[in-house]
C-alpha cells in the first residue's frame, strides 16, 4: 500500500519528467541489449537511441526554458536507500547550470550518434557499440541532473566504466585493451578522493549530500573553512582524474584508441568535462576554501600550458586533439580557480561544440584514409571540402579568433585571471596568454598538415568525402561552434544571457579589452607561425629540432610523464605485489607450515620412546616406580623437617 | 508440513536428498543430479518465499519458529527461527547451492558421494544460519566444515591433500577457541537473568542474559579468533587460498560464497548478540585487522598468476570489508557488513563458477597463458566483467551498496574513548585499498579476455553450455538487480539489527 502511494505521488509530482532525461537513453540501452546486439537486428540500434536522445533533448530544452524564465530550480527527489541514520536519495536538480549542461550533452550526443551510423558501419559489434553509447548517454545525463554528491558519484563511476568499455571497443588490439585499463585505473585513482570526501561529509554533524543544502550551509557559514578545504581538495582530486589534469592527464591521449565518435563525445565534449562540472556544482564549497581555489587555478594553469606544449610535437591527429582537450580543460579549471565561474562554465559549453566538431572531422579523415599519422595526409582540402571547411571553423574557434565561439569564452577566462584577487594572478594570465599562442600554433599545424599542400601518401591522394550521415553532423556542429559565442548575450528561450542563467549568486564578471586584444594577437601569431612553418616553409621545424634536441625530445615524449608513471606502476606497484605474494607464501604461510613441521618433529622424537620391547617398558616402569617412591620419601622427609619432628 | 515448518524443511531437505541419493543406483547420474537440484530448488524457493513473506508483513525479530525439546540435560532444544539477517543469508545459501549443483553437473568421479557430501555440508550451513540453540549451532557448524575435508581431498586438484588437511586443521583449531567461548557463555550467564533461573543453551535466552564485563572481554576475544579463522581474518587466512584453489568448482563456490560467512555470522550473532560490552572492547582490533585484510588481500591478489588464487585472495580482501562493517558496530555498518556477505557470496560464487568453466575449456589457470577469450566466450566474458565490476564496488552492482554502507558506517563508529579518530582512518585506508582491487580485476580481464587470441592453442574453446548458463545468468543478474534496487535486502537486514548493535 505504502509503496503504491509513493509511486502515485511520484507520478503526480510536477517534475517527474526530469527523470526521463537520463531515463530515455537507459531504456534504449535495455532494449538494445535485449534485442539488438547481433546482426541483422543490430541495425535497429541507432534507430532506438536517436529518438531517445531527441526526447531527452526536448525535455532538457523545456527545463532550461522554464528555469530561465522562472529563475527557480526544479527539483524532485526520492529515497533510494534508507539505513539507520543514512537516508540516501536519488533525485534531480535542474538549475541553470545543469540545464545548460543537459542541453549540451544531449545535443553533442545526438549528433555524434548520427555520425556513428556512418562511421561504425560494418564494424563487428555494431550493436554493442550503440548499447554502450546508450548507457553512457544515460549515465552522463544522470550525472549532470543529479541533486546530490552520492548520486553524482554513482553516475561518475558509470560514465567511467562506459569510457573503459568504449576505449576497449576493439579489445583484440592489445593497445586498446591496455589503454582502456589505464584510463579506468588512473581516473579511479583520482576518484578515491571523491569517495573519501563522501564519507568525510557523512562523518560531520551537518551531513547532507544534497547540493542545494550544502551550498546553503556554505553560504550561511555553517561549514567551517577548515572543514571545507579538505573536502574541496578531495573532490578536486576526482576532478583531476576525470578531467585529465596534471599529473593524472596521462590516460587521455591513450584513450584515443577508442573509435573516434567515442573520443568526440566522451573524451572531448562530455565525460572529461565532468570534473569541471563537479567543481562548478560544488562551487559554494570551494568559494569558502581559498586554498582549494588556488590549487584549482594552479593545477589548471600548469595543465593548460604543459598539455599545449605536448600537442605541438605530436604527429597523431587524434592525440594532438587529445592534448588540446587536456589543455582546454585546464583553462576551465583555471577559470574556476581564479573566480571566473561563469567563464569556466561558458568555455565548457563552447568547447564541447568545437572540440566534438574537431574530433569528428579527424574521424572523417581517418575514415577516408585509414591512418592517424598527419605526415601521411596533406592536400585533403580539395578532396574533402566539407571536412576541411568545418575543421577550419573548429580550429578558428579553438584558437579564439573573433567572432567565433572560442574567442568569447577564452577571453572571459583571461579577463577573469586579469581581474582576479588571487595571489599570483598575473602568472595565471601569462600562462593563459602564452598558451593561446601555442594553441593556435598546434591547431593550424594540424590543419595545414592535413588539408593543405600536396598528398603525402597514396591513400591521401585518393581520399573521398565522407557520406552525408557524417557530413551533416559536422555542418551542424560547425554552425554551433561559430554562433555559440552569442549565448553570452542571450540563451534562447530564457531571455537572459549565459552568465545570468548559470551564475545565480556568483555575480557578473568584468571583461578586459586589453586582454582581448592581447589574446587575438597571440592567436594570430600562432597561426602565422604555423603557416610559416608548415605551409609556406619559411622556417624549418627540423632545423629547430636539430638546434635544440633536448627540447624536442622533451616535447616528443610529453615531458616523460608516461614513462614516469609506467615506472611507478610496474617497478613499484606490480613489483611490490609480487613481493607481497612472496611474503604471504613464505612468511605468513611459512609460519603455518613451520608449526605443522614442529608438531611432526616433536611427535617423531616422542615416537622413539615406543620401541615395542617389553623389557624396555619394564625397566622404564620400574625406574618410574622407584623414582616415585623416592620422591614421596623425600617429601615425607621434608614434611618431617617442616613439622620439626626429629627422628 | 513443509509450509508449517519452513525452516526445518529448509534445513532437512538437503539431508533427505543426501540420504535418497545414497539409495540411488550408482549409474543413475541424472537421477542423482536431479535429486540434488530438486532439493536445492526447494530450498531456494522456500527461502525466497520466506523473505517475501517477512517483508510483505513488515515483520521484525525472530519468526517461523520451530522448537522441539531435545535434551533436558543442559536444557537443549532443537530451536530454529529466523530474523531478517538469517533470511538474507539463507537466501544466499539457497542461491549458491542451487547454482553449485548446476556447476557440478560435469562431475563424473564418484558423483553420488560428491553430491551427498555437498548436500550434507549445505545442511550444516542452513542450520547455522537459523539455529537458535548454541548446541545445535555448534553441531551444524561442524557439519558444515567437516565434509570439506573429503570434498577437497577426493575431488580437488593440485596439492589437494595438503590443502584439505591445512583447511581442516585450521578450522578445527578455530572451533576449539569457539567451543571454549560458547561453553563460557553457557556457564557465565547470570542465572537470575535466565528464564526459570535455569542454565540453557537457548540463544535467545542467552542473548538477553547478563554477563560480567571481564568475562565478556575474554570470551569475545575467543569467539573472534574462533569464528575469525573461518572468516579468513589476517594472519589466520592462509588456509583459504590453498583450500579454494584446490577445491572443485562447486565446493569453492560454497566455501568462499557461504562458508566464510559463517564465521562473520557467528561473530555477529553470538559475539555481538550475547557479549556487546566485550565486543566494544575489541572493535578497534577487529577494525584494524579488517583493514589489513582488505589491503593485504587485494595486494597479494595482484601478485598472483594463477587465476584461482587471484579470486581466493580477493575473498580474503572482501571478507575484510565484512569484518570492518561489523567492527563499526552501528546500524549502517552492520547492515553493510551483511549486505557485503550477500554480495560477496553471489559474486565469488559467480567467479569460481567462471574460473571452473575457463579452466575446463582452456585447461590452464595461468593467466599469462590466456588472451583474447572474449571472442570465443562472450557470455563468460560478460559474466566475468559483471563479477569484476561488483568486486571493486562499481555503482550499479551489489558490491557498491555493501561497500558504501560499510564505509559510511565506519566513519560514524563510536570510537569516543580514543583520542584519534581511529575509524575514520580505517575507513580512508579501506577506500584507498579498493583501488588496488580495481587494478587487479581489470588486469585479469585484460589478460584473459582481451588482446590477441591464440588460435593454435585454444582453437576448440567455446562459450558456456546449457546447464552452465543457469549459474551465470542467475548470479550475474542478481549482482546487478541488487545493485540497482538494494532496498528490499537492506530493509530485511535492518529489521534484525536492533538487538545486535552493541
Amino acid at each position: 500500500m505504502t509503496g503504491r502511494m509513493v509511486l502515485l505521488q511520484a507520478l503526480l509530482t510536477e517534475h517527474y519528467d526530469l527523470f526521463l532525461i537520463p531515463g530515455l537513453p537507459f531504456l534504449a540501452a535495455l532494449v538494445i541489449a535485449g534485442f539488438c546486439l547481433r546482426p541483422p537486428r543490430e541495425r535497429l540500434a541507432p534507430a532506438l537511441l536517436i529518438p531517445a536522445l531527441t526526447g531527452s533533448l526536448i525535455l532538457s530544452v523545456r527545463a532550461l526554458a522554464e528555469v530561465g524564465r522562472e529563475g527557480v530550480p526544479l527539483t524532485v527527489s526520492y529515497a533510494w536507500l534508507w539505513v539507520g541514520s543514512a537516508r540516501l536519495d536519488i533525485g534531480c536538480l535542474a538549475d541553470g547550470l545543469s540545464c545548460v549542461m543537459l542541453v549540451v550533452v544531449c545535443t553533442v550526443s545526438l549528433l555524434v550518434q548520427i555520425y556513428s551510423i556512418g562511421y561504425m558501419k560494418g564494424e563487428i559489434g555494431y550493436g554493442r557499440y550503440f548499447a554502450f553509447m546508450s548507457i553512457f548517454s544515460g549515465s552522463m545525463l544522470g550525472l549532470v541532473i543529479s541533486d546530490n554528491l552520492l548520486q553524482t558519484y554513482i553516475f561518475w563511476e558509470l560514465v567511467g566504466i562506459c569510457s573503459y568499455l568504449l576505449i576497449g571497443f576493439w579489445y583484440r588490439r592489445p593497445s586498446a585493451a591496455a589503454a582502456a585499463k589505464k584510463a579506468f585505473v588512473v581516473t579511479r585513482f583520482g576518484d578515491l578522493g571523491f569517495m573519501v570526501a563522501i564519507i568525510l561529509i557523512f562523518s560531520q554533524k551537518w551531513w547532507t549530500f544534497n547540493f542545494q543544502q550544502i551550498a546553503g550551509m556554505a553560504h550561511g557559514g555553517n561549514i567551517a573553512a577548515a572543514a571545507a578545504t579538505p573536502l574541496a581538495l578531495l573532490l578536486f582530486c576526482a576532478a583531476v582524474g576525470k578531467s585529465a589534469q596534471f599529473p593524472l592527464h596521462i590516460w587521455l591521449p591513450d584513450a584515443m584508441e577508442g573509435p573516434t565518435p567515442v573520443s568526440a563525445l566522451i573524451h572531448a565534449a562530455t565525460m572529461v568535462a565532468a570534473g569541471v562540472y563537479l567543481v562548478a556544482r560544488c562551487y559554494a564549497l570551494f568559494a569558502i576554501a581559498p586554498v582549494a581555489l588556488f590549487v584549482v587555478a594552479l593545477i589548471g594553469a600548469i595543465t593548460l600550458f604543459l598539455a599545449a606544449t605536448m600537442g605541438v610535437a605530436e604527429n597523431d591527429i587524434k592525440r594532438v586533439l587529445a592534448y588540446s582537450t587536456i589543455s582546454q580543460l585546464g583553462y576551465m579549471m583555471m577559470a574556476l580557480g581564479v573566480g571566473g565561474y561563469v567563464a569556466g562554465v561558458f568555455h565548457l559549453t563552447t568547447h564541447a561544440f568545437f572540440k566534438a566538431l574537431l574530433f569528428l572531422t579527424a574521424g572523417s579523415v581517418i575514415h577516408a584514409i585509414h591512418t592517424n599519422d598527419m605526415w601521411k595526409m596533406g592536400g585533403l582540402g580539395k578532396r574533402m571540402p566539407i571536412t576541411a571547411v568545418t575543421c577550419l571553423l573548429g580550429a578558428l574557434a579553438l584558437a579564439g579568433i573573433f567572432p567565433l565561439s572560442g574567442f568569447w569564452s577564452k577571453d572571459e577566462i583571461l579577463s577573469a585571471a586579469w581581474f582576479s584577487h588571487l595571489p599570483g594572478h598575473w602568472f595565471f594570465f601569462a600562462a593563459g596568454l602564452v598558451t593561446v599562442f601555442l594553441t593556435a600554433f598546434y591547431m593550424f599545424r594540424l590543419w595545414f598538415l592535413t588539408f593543405a599542400g600536396e598528398p603525402r601518401s597514396e591513400e591521401a591522394a585518393h581520399a573521398h568525402e565522407s557520406p552525408w550521415v557524417m557530413g551533416g553532423p559536422l555542418v551542424l556542429l560547425a554552425a554551433l561552434a561559430v554562433v555559440a559565442g552569442g549565448l553570452k548575450c542571450l540563451v534562447p528561450g530564457t531571455g537572459h544571457g549565459f552568465g545570468a542563467v548559470v551564475g545565480t549568486g556568483h555575480g557578473e564578471e568584468a571583461v578586459s579589452h586589453a586582454a582581448m586584444a592581447l589574446s587575438i594577437l597571440a592567436a594570430l601569431a600562432g597561426i602565422g607561425l604555423a603557416w610559416a612553418a608548415y605551409r609556406a616553409r619559411l622556417v624549418s621545424p627540423a632545423a629547430f629540432n636539430a638546434r635544440f634536441p633536448a627540447v624536442h625530445a622533451l616535447l616528443k615524449n610529453a615531458w616523460y610523464f608516461d614513462q614516469g608513471w609506467r615506472w611507478f606502476a610496474t617497478r613499484v606497484v606490480l613489483a611490490g605485489s609480487g613481493l607481497a605474494a612472496w611474503f604471504d607464501r613464505h612468511v605468513v604461510n611459512g609460519m603455518v607450515d613451520g608449526v605443522a613441521w614442529l608438531s611432526g618433529w616433536a611427535s617423531r622424537q616422542l615416537r622413539t620412546a615406543q620401541t615395542g620391547q617389553v623389557q624396555f617398558y619394564a625397566i622404564v616402569l620400574t625406574a618410574a616406580v622407584v623414582a616415585g617412591l623416592l620422591a614421596v620419601l623425600a617429601r615425607e622427609a621434608s614434611l618431617l623437617q617442616l613439622f620439626q619432628v626429629r627422628p | 508440513m513443509a509450509l508449517a515448518h519452513p525452516l526445518t524443511t529448509i534445513v532437512l531437505a538437503p539431508l533427505m536428498a543426501a540420504v535418497l541419493i545414497m539409495l540411488l543406483p550408482r549409474r543413475a547420474l541424472l537421477a542423482v543430479r536431479v535429486t540434488a537440484a530438486l532439493a536445492a530448488g526447494v530450498d531456494l524457493v522456500l527461502s525466497a518465499l520466506l523473505c517475501w513473506v517477512y517483508l510483505r508483513h513488515d515483520l521484525r525479530g525472530l519468526h517461523f519458529e520451530d522448537k522441539f525439546a531435545w535434551s533436558p540435560v543442559g536444557n537443549i532444544s532443537f530451536h530454529l527461527a529466523a530474523d531478517g539477517i538469517s533470511l538474507v543469508l539463507v537466501l544466499l545459501t539457497g542461491l549458491v547451492i542451487f547454482c553449485g549443483v548446476f556447476a557440478s553437473w560435469t562431475v563424473t568421479y564418484r558423483t553420488k558421494e560428491f553430491y551427498c557430501l555437498l548436500l550434507l555440508l549445505v545442511t550444516g550451513v542452513f542450520g547455522v544460519f537459523v539455529a537458535q540453540d548454541l548446541f545445535f549451532f555448534f553441531l551444524f557448524y561442524e557439519i558444515a566444515v567437516l565434509p570439506m575435508y573429503l570434498l577437497i581431498g577426493i575431488w580437488g586438484t593440485g596439492p589437494k591433500e595438503y590443502s584439505a588437511m591445512k583447511l581442516t586443521l585450521f578450522l578445527l583449531v578455530g572451533s576449539a577457541f569457539m567451543l571454549v567461548g560458547l561453553l563460557g557463555i553457557y556457564f557465565a550467564a547470570d542465572p537470575s537473568t535466565l528464564p526459570g533461573g535455569q542454565r540453557t543453551f537457548d540463544l535467545v535466552a542467552l542473548s538477553a542474559a547478563g554477563y560480567p564485563v571481564r568475562f565478556q572481554v575474554i570470551a569475545f576475544f575467543l569467539l573472534y579468533v574462533g569464528f575469525g579463522v573461518l572468516a579468513g581474518i589476517w594472519p589466520l587466512h592462509t588456509w583459504s587460498p590453498d583450500g579454494h584453489a584446490s577445491a572443485p568448482t562447486a565446493v569453492s563456490m560454497l566455501h568462499a560464497g557461504v562458508l566464510m560467512k559463517l564465521g562473520a555470522y557467528g561473530v555477529l550473532r553470538v559475539g555481538f548478540g550475547c557479549l556487546p560490552e566485550g565486543a566494544m572492547a575489541w572493535v578497534w582490533l577487529m577494525g584494524g585487522i579488517a583493514v589489513i585484510n582488505i589491503a593485504y588481500g587485494a595486494y597479494v591478489a595482484m601478485g598472483q598468476t594463477d587465476l584461482k588464487y587471484v579470486i581466493a585472495y580477493s575473498s580474503v580482501s572482501h571478507m575484510g570489508v565484512v569484518m570492518l562493517g561489523l567492527a563499526a558496530a552501528n546500524e549502517v555498518g552492520i547492515n553493510g557488513a551483511v549486505m557485503q556477505m550477500f554480495s560477496h557470496g553471489i559474486m565469488t560464487g559467480l567467479f569460481f563458477a567462471l574460473v571452473g568453466l575457463v579452466y575446463e575449456k582452456a585447461h590452464t589457470r595461468e593467466i599469462n597463458a590466456m588472451g583474447g577469450f572474449a571472442r570465443r566466450m562472450p557470455g563468460i566474458a560478460l559474466a566475468f566483467t559483471i563479477g569484476g565490476l561488483a568486486s571493486f564496488g562499481l555503482p550499479g552492482t551489489s558490491g557498491f551498496v555493501a561497500e558504501l554502507l560499510v564505509f559510511l558506517g565506519t566513519v560514524k563508529a563510536h570510537a569516543g574513548v580514543y583520542a584519534i579518530p581511529l575509524f575514520v582512518i580505517y575507513a580512508i585506508a579501506a577506500v584507498l585499498a579498493i583501488v588496488i582491487t580495481a587494478t587487479y580485476v581489470l588486469r585479469l580481464l585484460q589478460k584473459i579476455f582481451h588482446g590477441p587470441f591464440d588460435e593454435a592453442r585454444y582453437g576448440d574453446i567455446g562459450d558456456a553450455r546449457t546447464t552452465e548458463w543457469v549459474t551465470l545468468v542467475v548470479l550475474a543478474t542478481l549482482l546487478l538487480a541488487v545493485g540497482f534496487y538494494p532496498a528490499p535486502l537492506t530493509d530485511l537486514i535492518g529489521t534484525a539489527l536492533g538487538p545486535l548493535v552493541p
